[in-house]
């Protein structure tokens, strides 16, 4: 799986030469390759959609939890209540060291120790974030996929079977939320959820766990593990 | 706190067999109780889904031996020096703390299918309305002449994990420059077809790693052709090149005998020499399965492939390494699936909750040099009475050190994942 800002980075990037913040220098060029650690997780620039994170577009300014439609923690949510909001300065705490950051916040990712790696990421983020996050949630999906999921997207799922059907999934996806090697599947968008299933079915993105899988389920197993899986809260 | 009463359950028996009756009749007024035997893969699974989704309906009591388990899963990779022992070992806490599990550590010695009732090691009994049974394996030493429990103090099988995995790692961490370790493979059907050769592929990466380059690992099969052949096979060739020899019984002719004191193993063509021999026997389901009479004459027990019931008896369900289920390896991830559909079967006889049609799974990562992991696996469902596949998938040859090392990342997730699905 490799799903990369969407916007022309380097185009942008051409255009900047290594500045300063405070006494240190940055260099947002290096910022691009260090957004792979968040990459997996996280998009950013124009057309970002939430996928196992929230979009990270517009992000400098905006209250902590709060963008609508994705499943955060109850801690996050909290704090963004409490007045937590996204700057320079609070995301270089968080990534340094997310657990302790918010305590209870449920992002997977181990921290990144190096000072220097913070400010350089945080100043590409600073500038490749532009607040204009995809319109269409199925904007990047092929038109075979996109069918394939309104169909399913239409169905009452059953979520008692649901259930029964997570008993595969959970063995890999762990059901707390926590992600270590194998992505979280908890509080995804529903969308992006079923066409997941159906990019693998129609080797959109390839992983054979996956495929071997989906081939399996008829469109009412898929609309029922839909409804469980977004129907329950990470922890 | 274990709620079933030593004293009472004792009296009743002194008493005879017309007071045999009573605890059923105690029970009705409670809630319906589910004991599991062994709490691996299957068992452990069993008991936490039975507990979790029946929220608190059902009393759940689960019977180990040990205070704590080890994986057989990883046990490859502790001998390679990828993974610590500590995080191949697992404690029962959450499963008592979260989900109100009794846990008993103790060895189940028998069932008394009649009164439904398993008897520990210390004469008591605990009485159930459904039993799981999930005892893994026993080995059958004997299948390899000279082979024996004493035996394996010298030259480990390792095939059940613990303090045997510990010594197979410090015999392997003896091993000099130049030295030969012998394993000798076992006979169909084992649990984790591709362990042995996972096994071979972690102990050539431990000896390279130490510049042990002259030392050989000679394997003796008794079996014609083996899980991943060709995936072992070529990875072997690239990382651990004269390293590792594989001899099947149309090479050596048969595996006659060992003798664990001297090394060495007896074959029609040759006696081979080992500092380190890796035995690793026949096997059958654990003794509980046999003394429950719930084993056919292969030694494994059959069962309904719907349901993952015993063929031999109503009440109890028979899953994980014991069971013969048709098309499935027996392997922690089988077990893990077969756990689900018996726990949902139960709870809906218990509970009066949903049935769905049976679905099981498995895939088997092996890892044959750091970042080069490959995988097996498929789909199952019950099909003419026995559990067929309905796909399956397997790694290819030739693969891209990008998809390889994928894999491997996701068979380490895979393990954080199966291990928070066992425990909680
Ligand atoms: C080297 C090796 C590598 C492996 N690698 C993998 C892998 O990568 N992936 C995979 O999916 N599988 C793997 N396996 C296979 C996997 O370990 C087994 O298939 C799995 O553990 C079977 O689960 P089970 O519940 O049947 O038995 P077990 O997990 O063995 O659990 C049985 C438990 O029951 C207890 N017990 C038995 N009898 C009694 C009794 N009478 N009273 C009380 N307690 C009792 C035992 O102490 C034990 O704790 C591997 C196995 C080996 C040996
Ligand atoms: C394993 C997936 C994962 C990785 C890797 C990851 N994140 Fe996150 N991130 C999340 C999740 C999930 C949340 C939501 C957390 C919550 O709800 O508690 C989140 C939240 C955030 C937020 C808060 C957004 C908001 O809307 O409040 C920021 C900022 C953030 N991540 C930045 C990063 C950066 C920068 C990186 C890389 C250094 C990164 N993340 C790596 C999963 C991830
Ligand atoms: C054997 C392990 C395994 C099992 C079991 C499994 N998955 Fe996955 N799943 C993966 C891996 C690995 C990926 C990431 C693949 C990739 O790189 O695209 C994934 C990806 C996904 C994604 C996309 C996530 C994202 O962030 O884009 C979804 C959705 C998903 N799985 C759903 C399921 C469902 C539903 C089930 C049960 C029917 C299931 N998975 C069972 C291993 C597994």
């Amino acid at each position: 799986m490799q799903i990369e800002a969407t916007a022309p980075i380097s185009a942008i990037l051409l255009f900047l030469s290594s500045m300063t913040v405070g006494a240190q220098e940055v260099d947002p060029i290096r910022g691009e390759k260090l957004f792979k650690a968040c990459s997996n997780c996280h998009e950013v620039g124009e057309g970002a959609k939430n996928k196992v994170g929230p979009h990270l577009d517009g992000v400098f300014g905006r209250t902590a939890g709060s963008i609508d439609g994705f499943k955060y923690s109850s801690a996050l949510k909290r704090a963004g209540e409490e007045g937590l909001t996204w700057s320079a300065e609070s995301i270089d705490a968080y990534i340094e060291k997310p657990r302790d950051f918010v305590k209870g916040n449920r992002m997977s990712y181990r921290g990144m120790e190096k000072a220097q790696d913070r400010s350089d990421l945080v100043a590409w983020l600073e500038r490749i974030s532009l607040n204009s996050p995809s319109a269409d949630i199925n904007a990047e999906s092929t038109s075979e996929v996109v069918g394939f999921a309104a169909a399913v997207l239409e169905m009452d799922g059953d979520p008692d079977y649901g259930e029964y059907l997570s008993g595969d999934c959970v063995t890999c996806h762990q059901i707390s939320g926590q992600a270590d090697g194998i992505p979280s599947i908890i509080g995804l968008p529903k969308e992006y959820f079923v066409r997941s299933l159906f990019e693998y079915k129609t080797n959109v993105r390839q992983n054979e766990v996956m495929k071997n899988r989906v081939v399996n389920l008829s469109n009412e197993e898929i609309a029922a593990l839909a409804a469980y899986f977004t129907g329950i809260q990470p922890q | 706190m274990t709620n079933f009463n030593r004293r009472q359950f004792g009296l009743m028996f002194g008493a005879g067999a017309a007071a045999l009756a009573l605890p059923t009749y105690l029970r009705a007024q409670g809630k319906p109780r589910v004991v599991v035997i062994g709490g691996g893969a299957g068992g452990a699974t069993a008991a936490r889904y039975i507990a979790k989704d029946s929220k608190g309906e059902i009393d759940v009591t689960l019977i180990d031996a040990s205070e704590k388990f080890t994986t057989c899963f990883f046990s490859n990779l502790y001998l390679g020096g990828f993974r610590d022992f500590d995080s191949i070992t697992h404690g029962y806490e959450r499963l008592q703390s979260n989900y109100g599990i009794n846990k008993i550590t103790a060895f189940a010695k028998s069932v008394d299918k009649a009164s439904k009732m398993v008897i520990l090691a210390d004469g008591s009994s605990v009485p159930y309305d459904r039993l799981v049974v999930s005892p893994g394996i026993d080995l059958i030493y004997d299948s390899v002449e000279g082979y024996s429990e004493e035996a394996a103090e010298i030259a480990p099988h390792a095939w059940k994990a613990g303090p045997q995995t510990q010594l197979l790692k410090a015999k392997l961490d003896a091993v000099k420059d130049g030295e030969q370790i012998v394993m000798v493979a076992p006979p169909n059907p084992y649990r984790c077809p591709p362990g042995p050769y996972e096994r071979v592929s972690m102990m050539a990466h431990m000896l390279k790693a130490k510049g042990h380059t002259n030392s050989k690992i000679i394997i003796l099969d008794p079996k014609e052709k083996f899980s991943k052949q060709g995936l072992f096979q070529e990875g072997w060739a690239k990382y651990y090149p004269g390293m590792v020899e594989w001899y099947g019984p149309d090479v050596h002719g048969g595996i006659k005998s060992v003798d664990a004191a001297s090394g060495t193993v007896e074959t029609d063509l040759d006696t081979f020499t080992g500092a380190l021999l890796n035995v690793i026997p026949a096997q059958k389901a654990g003794m509980i399965a046999a003394k429950a009479g719930l084993t056919n004459d292969s030694g494994f027990c059959p069962i309904d492939a719907a349901t993952m019931r015993s063929d031999n008896d109503e009440n109890i369900f028979v899953i994980g390494d014991a069971s013969i289920a048709g098309a499935m390896p027996k392997s922690g991830f089988s077990a893990n699936s077969q756990a689900k559909v018996a726990a949902m079967i139960i709870r809906s006889e218990l509970t009066d909750s949903k049935a769905f049609p049976a679905k099981y799974a498995n895939t088997c990562w092996s890892l044959i040099e750091t970042n080069d992991g490959v995988k097996v696996g498929a789909q199952y469902e019950p099909k003419d009475g026995k559990i067929a596949s309905t796909s399956t998938f397997v790694s290819q040859t030739g693969e891209e050190d990008s998809v390889r090392k994928a894999t491997y990342e996701e068979s380490e997730g895979w393990y954080k994942g199966i291990t928070a699905d066992m425990f909680g």
